[in-house]
Formats: structure tokens, sequence, C-alpha cells
């Protein structure tokens, strides 16, 4: 896999400081996934909270070192536990869906319970916690089907899955990210012989250029 | 602190745990206290992260960051999962970047406290706008947008400060890579 577009720095930012929504931060997850430059940019964005943390006047704590509850932990973990965890949790599964998102997906992205939203167009919300604003979508677009013309109110953040998509800022292969602005409008048409599948993320509504395309926003539940 | 934390690992040195109680849960606290939580919501989370740190201390390798980075990254994530409750894909990894344990020099260490020697020089040099954004960011848990909020100013303008303190950053640490 060749990644071509990576996310903005200020995105990769948020993620270092864990400030992120959850529906962008499930679309950097997924990313960093397959990407080890942009890992290795978070790792060096993380200093920063190092330092500021390094920086910070402790407070009064109260309690003495929990000593008891050490040995209770180890008593009960034992002290091989996280390596195996830890070595459970890197084993990739045999699927397309990004690793940080199989616990909420499953492993295939076949799989998933899509929704018909309009010709050619399949959707699937991913379920976010109750208070995450913005919201995060599964979309399938059918080869060489054009995504209705949109703009965005807020931020919109997109990951390839399958396939690509073309738009004016360039072709977006399987793990490029689409990181987009508020003053952003688009018209993505998907692959021709293999559609495109893409995780969404945003935090405004989208409001749809035209007559027809706005007929379609209810339908299409975007 | 390193070797406060192999002897924790190697050992299981209750004196040596104690030592790094003391020097880490009262910032573990004040960082909670900053991202909101109670005093006693703080408090527990500081213990939470400090008994973490004792059970995987074998998990710890110097090569690969600074303790302070190793304990702050469970501190972060600790408190996404508590204060947030929120999904599980916001974890960053606890082990630290992959690609630092490829060739491992044996002055790693001494290139690990360079590395923080030169962030904590550039962080004291930010323009007083650029440390607001990211300490709002790294320490409060705000998003970029509730930055904006904050302190009244589009988002963009948010964005290309955190963008031009990183890069400083970057820059500082481009041949330690
Ligand atoms: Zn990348």
């Amino acid at each position: 896999m060749t990644i071509r577009h990576h996310p903005d720095f200020a995105s990769l930012m948020c993620c270092a400081a864990g400030s992120q929504p959850d529906a962008f931060a499930a679309v950097i997850a997924s990313h960093l996934s397959v990407c080890a430059d942009c890992r290795a940019e978070v790792s060096r964005m993380q200093e920063i909270g190092v330092a500021l943390f390094d920086a910070l006047a402790p407070a009064d704590v109260d309690a003495a070192a929990p000593v008891i509850a050490m040995r209770a932990g180890e008593a009960e973990m034992g002290s091989a536990v996280d390596e195996s965890v830890t070595a459970t949790a890197r084993e990739a599964p045999a699927g397309d869906v990004p690793l940080p998102l199989v616990s909420v997906l499953g492993a295939r992205l076949d799989d998933l319970p899509w929704r018909w939203s309009a010709p050619g167009i399949w959707t699937h919300p991913v379920p976010l916690s109750e208070n995450a604003g913005g919201e995060l979508l599964m979309i399938k677009v059918g080869p060489g089907k054009e995504m209705p013309a949109h703009g965005h109110d807020g931020q919109e953040l997109t990951i390839i899955l399958r396939g690509a998509y073309t738009d004016t800022i360039g072709r977006f292969g399987v793990g490029d990210v689409a990181d987009l602005d508020s003053d952003t409008e688009h018209t993505p048409v998907a692959c021709a012989t293999e559609g495109c599948i893409c995780l969404v993320a945003r935090d405004g509504k989208l409001r749809f250029k035209g007559p027809v395309a706005r007929l379609l926003q209810p339908l299409i539940g975007l | 602190m390193a070797d406060l934390l192999r002897r924790v690992a190697v050992n299981g040195d209750v004196d040596a745990f104690r030592a790094l109680f003391r020097a880490y849960a009262p910032r573990v606290k004040s960082y909670m206290l900053r991202q909101g939580a109670d005093s006693a919501t703080a408090e527990e989370l500081s213990q939470e992260t400090l008994l973490t740190v004792w059970r995987k201390a074998g998990l710890y390798s110097g090569e690969k960051g600074s303790a302070t980075t190793w304990i702050f990254t469970i501190a972060r994530n600790l408190r996404i999962d508590r204060l947030r409750k929120e999904v599980a894909w916001q974890p960053l990894p606890e082990d630290g970047p992959e690609e630092a344990s490829t060739d491992l020099a044996p002055d790693e260490e001494l290139s690990e406290r360079e590395r923080g020697e030169r962030v904590r020089s550039v962080m004291a040099e930010l323009p007083p706008e650029q440390t607001e954004v990211v300490t709002l960011a790294f320490i409060e848990g705000l998003s970029h947008s509730e930055i904006a909020a904050r302190l009244d100013l589009p988002l963009g303008t948010v964005k290309s400060r955190m963008r031009l303190a990183y890069q400083k950053i970057r820059d500082a640490l481009e041949d330690l890579r």
C-alpha cells in the first residue's frame, strides 16, 4: 500500500493529545494502523504533552503508594498476563476493517449490515458513545458512481478502506486520508473498477449542492 | 527514573516504586484535575496510573522512550478511558514507536535525555499564543473546535498555531530521528 495523502499535522496533534472527538479519532487511528510515518510523527508530538506534563505544578496527593493494592493486583494477575494480552491485540485478524475498529465492526467490510441509501450508494453508521459529537459513517460507493456534490459546515476526515476515489484534490487510494476543512466543496467519483469503501467522520452537517442532491439528503442519511 | 523503573521491573522493588510514586503521582493528579476530574477522581486516577506502572513495569524498555513519556502515555490512555468513556480506538501504544527498537545504540538513553531537553527548550521559546493552544489540547484535553470557541478564534488559526509549534519541535529533533 502506497500512502499519498496523510492527515494534517494539526489533526495528528489532536490525536497525540488525546483530545480528538471520537469520530475523528476513529479515522486517525485507522490511518495510524497502516502508516508508520504518521505513527512516528504522533510519537514526536507526544513529546509536547510530556514536556507540558513535566512542568505541571504537583498536586497534593493524600494517599501513600498503594502497596497493598500492588500486591493484590500481582496475585490476581500474575506477571505474564499483560504481555500475552498485548500479543493477542497485535495479531491482525483476517479481514479488511482497520484494526482499531474490529472490536466494534467485526473484521470484514463485506459482512457489515450495509443499508441501501441511493442508487450505487450504501451506508452503515458506526455507533459512537453517548456524549461524542459528530458522526461516523461507512460509505460504499459503486464503481464509477459519483457522490453527491457537497460542502461542509465543519471538518471532515475520510479514510479509504477499499478501492479509490478521485476528486479535485487528486486520487485517494487505500489508507489515504482526506482531511478537509469547512470551506472545501468536492464531488468524489469512485474508482471505475472497484468502487470505493470509506470511513467518514464529520462534526458538521453536510450541505448538498443543487436540487437533486438536496432531495437525496434525507434519503441517503448523509 | 528509568533506573527506578528497572528496579521495579526486575526485582519488584517496593522502595523504588515508592520513589516513583512520590515523583509522579502528584503530577498525574494535577494533570487529571486540569482535564476536569474532581479531586477524588483525580486522586484515584493517579493511584491507578501508578498501579499500572507497577504491573506493566516489565514491559517498559528504556530505549523506546523516557520513563516520563511512558508514564504520561499510561495516564493519557487511562484518562480517556475513565473521563471520556469513549470507544476503543483512542489509546496510543504504551510501548513507544516500533521504529525505535530496530537499531539500538548503546547511548540510546543519552539521546533520549537529549530529546527531552531539546523539546523542553523549544517549548520554553514558543510564543505565548502557541503555548496556549498546545496546553489547552494536551493538558486540558480540548479539541481544536473547543479551543477555537474558548479563545474566540477561527478554527484555522488554532490549527496553524498547533502546526507552527510542532514544526519547531520537529526541526529541533531532525538529527535525532
Ligand atoms: Zn500517514
